[in-house]
């Protein structure tokens, strides 16, 4: 440092970079403060409001509920209540009428779609044994063709009493639910795609399938573990 | 109010309108300059999302236009661009905060768009060209005016889009049931058909103009 102090043309290049330097970490640190301030600032609320908007979709896909508790899959295959707040964990979400009686469970499943990974959660009634209700959680499908499966009511259709009946010993779904094309649904475990938006409507079917070859039987064995209700508030 | 404030008030009332209307009108980022185009495109099928992007874009413009010509002085020349895109980027991270937290059905019809706007060229173009060089206030004027003149072009799209390709504006059906919708309006498709024709229509008039 010494040396470059003599050298006149050195201490014009340090002078310019030590400007430089000062000039990029002070803004970057301004920066910094900024961006944490706002993340800080926003994050209960974006919490809050990603929660209301998955607790909004379970009351759509368990039609005739007034609450709703939260599950978690342990790793030993057992369904314990939970606080909802690690999402890294697969959670189901048991809907109660007002008596705490239990009317279903509603479940999420993701898959492959056409343009991103689609997340759509489901209904499962497990005194019927059918689907009674389907919402579609995060989509980035065409506008206008893809994304017909969040809106065409003839596909939508295919979620009130879809059957996932199980085998005697309850361990695996009897006839998997598999998508077909529109105009040939004749099985009440079939899910009748759209015309225009194939990919899309095919892989719902799919990721619905795959999921309740899983979660079903899981659910099913268990369905006593979900019959208390725990103390949440009631909408 | 003090004679001497009112004086430098009116002085430069003339100038600063004229920054805005600059911006809105006679130098259009998007009808004009023809810059911006990613997000114009992209984001315009609906008149709510074209409103909420072009809104997003005019706050990371004031702000930035603020910031930097605060700091120009201050700035060395030879880190400027990194600079400018650290403050560019700061803001949109706030803006894309800021939108998370006001709807989460928003932020996922925008999707990549938000982010995308640190590199949208309107905003770099207004900081190399106007906020590096100009005081605070005109700046901020100057980001005012390009602002609403993209939110104003992004808006003539989407309601276009909006209407044509989906029967409603801002959500709420304007035709009757029968009306079938141009589906090709809200595909990519038609946000170049729109665009070309809200083109040919700035164009006419100008050339009117400057003919009379």
């Amino acid at each position: 440092m010494s040396e470059s102090t003599t050298i006149s043309p050195g201490t014009q290049t340090n002078d310019g970079s030590k400007k430089m330097l000062i000039a990029m970490v002070g803004i970057g640190v301004v920066c910094a403060f900024l961006i944490v301030f706002s993340y800080e600032g926003t994050f209960g609320r974006i919490e809050q409001l990603k929660a209301e908007a998955l607790e909004q979709a379970v009351f759509k896909v368990l039609p005739g509920i007034t609450k709703t508790g939260i599950f978690e899959l342990t790793p030993d295959g057992k369904f314990i209540p939970s606080d909802g707040k690690d999402r890294t964990k697969t959670l189901v979400y048991a809907g109660y009428d007002d008596q705490n009686t239990l009317k279903g469970i509603a479940i999420e499943a993701s898959g492959q779609g056409y343009a991103d990974i689609l997340k759509v959660l489901y209904g499962y009634d497990p005194v019927s044994q059918t689907i009674v209700g389907f919402y579609v959680l995060e989509s980035k499908e065409t506008p206008g063709l893809g994304d017909k499966i969040e809106k065409d009511e003839n596909f939508l259709a295919n979620f009130n009493g879809l059957s996932v009946a199980l085998s005697e010993n309850f361990t695996t779904v009897i006839n998997r639910v598999v998508p077909v094309k529109f105009g040939t649904k004749e099985n009440t475990w079939e899910v009748e795609g759209i015309t225009g938006a194939t990919i899309s409507s095919r892989a719902i079917g799919n990721i619905i399938g795959e999921s309740t070859a899983t979660m079903i039987p899981l659910i099913y064995q268990q369905k006593e573990s979900f019959t208390s209700a725990p103390n949440t508030p009631t909408k | 109010m003090n004679p001497e404030i009112k004086n430098i008030a009116l002085k430069d009332a003339p100038g600063s309108t004229d920054e805005f209307i600059k911006g809105l009108w006679r130098e259009n980022p998007v009808f004009v300059q023809v810059i911006g185009m990613c997000p114009t495109l992209a984001v315009s099928n609906s008149a709510k999302n074209a409103l909420a992007m072009g809104l997003a874009t005019a706050f990371v413009l004031v702000m930035s236009n603020v910031l930097i010509s605060s700091l120009r002085n201050f700035i060395p020349k030879q880190v400027r661009i990194a600079t400018y895109i650290l403050i560019i980027a700061t803001f949109v991270t706030m803006v894309d905060y800021s939108i998370q937290a006001i709807s989460v059905d928003l932020h996922k019809n925008l999707g990549a768009f938000i982010s995308l706007i640190v590199v949208n060229c309107i905003i770099l173009s207004r900081a190399e060209a106007y906020a590096s060089k100009n005081t605070v206030s005109k700046s901020a004027i100057d980001g005012l005016g390009m602002g609403f003149g993209f939110v104003f072009a992004l808006f003539c799209l989407g309601s276009v889009r909006e209407i044509l390709g989906n029967g409603s504006l801002f959500g709420f059906p304007i035709f009757p049931e029968t009306f079938q919708e141009w589906i090709v309006m809200i595909l990519p498709a038609g946000g170049f058909f729109t665009l070309a024709s809200w083109l040919l229509l700035f164009n006419y008039f100008k050339l009117k103009k400057a003919k009379s």
